[in-house]
């Protein structure tokens, strides 16, 4: 299959990017997304060229490394798919495909279409943790969780952090990460003791780095990779309201 | 936005009810009107309704400001349309200034003549005869059918949205809010269109 492909350039944060257009030819339709940039960039550094840089780890879908924003859809707009678990066979042979980098204030550009997104692992560390001592493994009975809530925790626990949500919410906002690494905690005996002080600190944190507010929109929902849903964020929000009213313990 | 948004909603229908009344009975009508003329209580919950759209209008502003900041100095190329995304979600604002313009022509229309007038010691225009000479005109009915349509894309994604807001929103009754929330701002709306198209078709 034969792509032509405009991608955003960009030496690094400062200095001021843009797009430039590649043909890549011989493209295999099981190709992946990121299979098909490293072909890319096989014939750009042959060429002496300085490659397209894009970041990646496990290539199927769990690290959550992969981020592309792909013809104004964060990972290309496939439900349930991360840039690499996408295939080319997707897109039409001939093709003009748009590749941006995720583009919110808190992911400042790296280089090219990498962006630095230690700002969801700050709000991770303001309380997205469990402080007390849990003990050994406990017997499987002795503390009780009903399937509806291991199911939902289970749900919000699979978001692996690809910050697809900012990168589609038309406020750039990072509520349903936050709210679903508040679920995943609230949801279980353990993590709800905590509940009321982790969501201000978290909340708080996703604020001061420069994170939009949630308007209900629901594109968040719609692209990201794991279907998160956004009744993770009412969770977060009643759980905030409480905790701001009932103030310090 | 939520508190100040649900408080609206609320009058807006009771608004909407009283709106209904004139179709049922003339006498009803101007008994109402009567009733929330220059009263302490009809002046103090006109100056709360100001009041809440004031807060409202500007929690809006300082909203979308933090939000469109939020998105950085570069912006995307290209933007496409997301699955389950309405067009209302994205576009509060500048529905909401135009639900303004048309709020500044219908308090012209009926508070300034009605309230406003008792308040400066003249006599009150009639409610009944207002709505008569307001809605028998094709331009003005015309406008408000404009207007209540923006007010109606406005509260279908403003109440399933302040559900979310104050959490009342769980993976049970997701679908029901949004359906709730669909057919409240439809209801709404359609009690108000009924009175204008009451009188300017039928009547
Ligand atoms: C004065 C003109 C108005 C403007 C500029 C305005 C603007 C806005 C904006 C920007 C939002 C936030 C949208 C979002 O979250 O995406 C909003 C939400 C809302 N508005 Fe308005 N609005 C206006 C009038 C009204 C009126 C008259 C009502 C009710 C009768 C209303 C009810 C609501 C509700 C229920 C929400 C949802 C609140 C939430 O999501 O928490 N608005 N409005
Ligand atoms: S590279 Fe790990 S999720 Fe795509």
């Amino acid at each position: 299959m034969n792509f032509t492909l405009k991608i955003w350039r960009q030496h690094n944060a400062d200095s001021k990017g843009g797009f430039e257009t590649y043909k890549v030819e011989d493209i295999p339709p099981e190709a992946s997304f990121l299979e098909m940039l490293d072909i890319l960039n096989e014939g750009i550094v042959r060429k002496g060229g300085d490659p397209v840089a894009f970041e990646h780890d496990c290539r199927e879908g769990i690290c959550g490394c992969c981020g592309l924003y792909i013809n104004g859809h964060p990972h290309g707009g496939f439900k349930g798919t991360t840039t690499c678990q996408l295939c080319m066979r997707k897109f039409k042979n001939g093709e003009t495909i748009v590749v941006e980098p995720w583009r919110a204030k808190p992911f400042p550009v790296i280089k090219d279409l990498m962006v630095d997104r230690s700002a969801l692992d700050k709000i991770i560390q303001a309380g997205g943790y469990v402080s007390c001592h849990t003990g050994g493994v406990p017997d499987a009975n002795a503390v009780l969780v009903s399937k509806h809530d291991a199911d939902l925790a289970m749900d919000a626990a699979s978001c692996i952090g690809c910050g697809a949500c900012v990168a589609a919410c038309k406020n750039a906002s990072a509520m349903l990460f936050v709210g679903a690494k508040i679920s995943q905690l609230e949801l279980l005996p353990q993590g709800r003791i905590e509940t009321e002080e982790r969501v201000k600190k978290m909340v708080a944190k996703m604020d001061e780095l420069g994170f939009g507010n949630c308007s209900d929109t629901r594109a968040c929902q719609a692209v990201c990779p794991k279907k998160i849903k956004v009744t993770n964020i009412a969770r977060m929000n009643r759980n905030y309201l409480w905790a701001k009213l009932k103030g310090k313990h | 936005m939520a508190v100040s948004g649900a408080a609206m909603v609320f009058f807006l229908l009771f608004h909407a009810l009283m709106n209904l009344v004139s179709i049922f009975s003339e006498s009803g009508y101007e008994a109402i009107c009567e009733f929330l003329g220059a009263n302490w209580y009809a002046v103090v919950g006109t100056i709360g309704i100001a009041a809440l759209m004031s807060i409202h209008l500007v929690f809006a502003f300082i909203l979308s400001w933090q939000n469109y900041k939020s998105r950085g100095s570069d912006r995307y190329a290209v933007v496409a349309k997301n699955e389950g995304v309405t067009w209302a979600s994205r576009n509060m604002l500048v529905i909401g200034l135009i639900v303004i313009i048309g709020l500044a022509l219908h308090l012209y229309n009926f508070w300034y003549k009605m309230q406003w007038s008792e308040l400066c010691g003249n006599e009150p225009a009639s409610g009944i005869q207002l709505i008569k000479e307001t809605f028998g005109n094709t331009f003005f009915s015309c406008c408000y059918i404009v207007w209540l349509f923006f007010i109606y894309l406005h509260l279908s994604h403003g109440i399933s949205s302040l559900m979310q807001s104050i959490g009342w929103n769980n993976e049970v009754w997701e679908k029901r809010i949004t359906a709730i929330a669909k057919v409240l701002s439809a209801l709404i709306t359609l009690m108000l269109v009924s009175v204008v198209f009451y009188y300017w078709i039928i009547y």
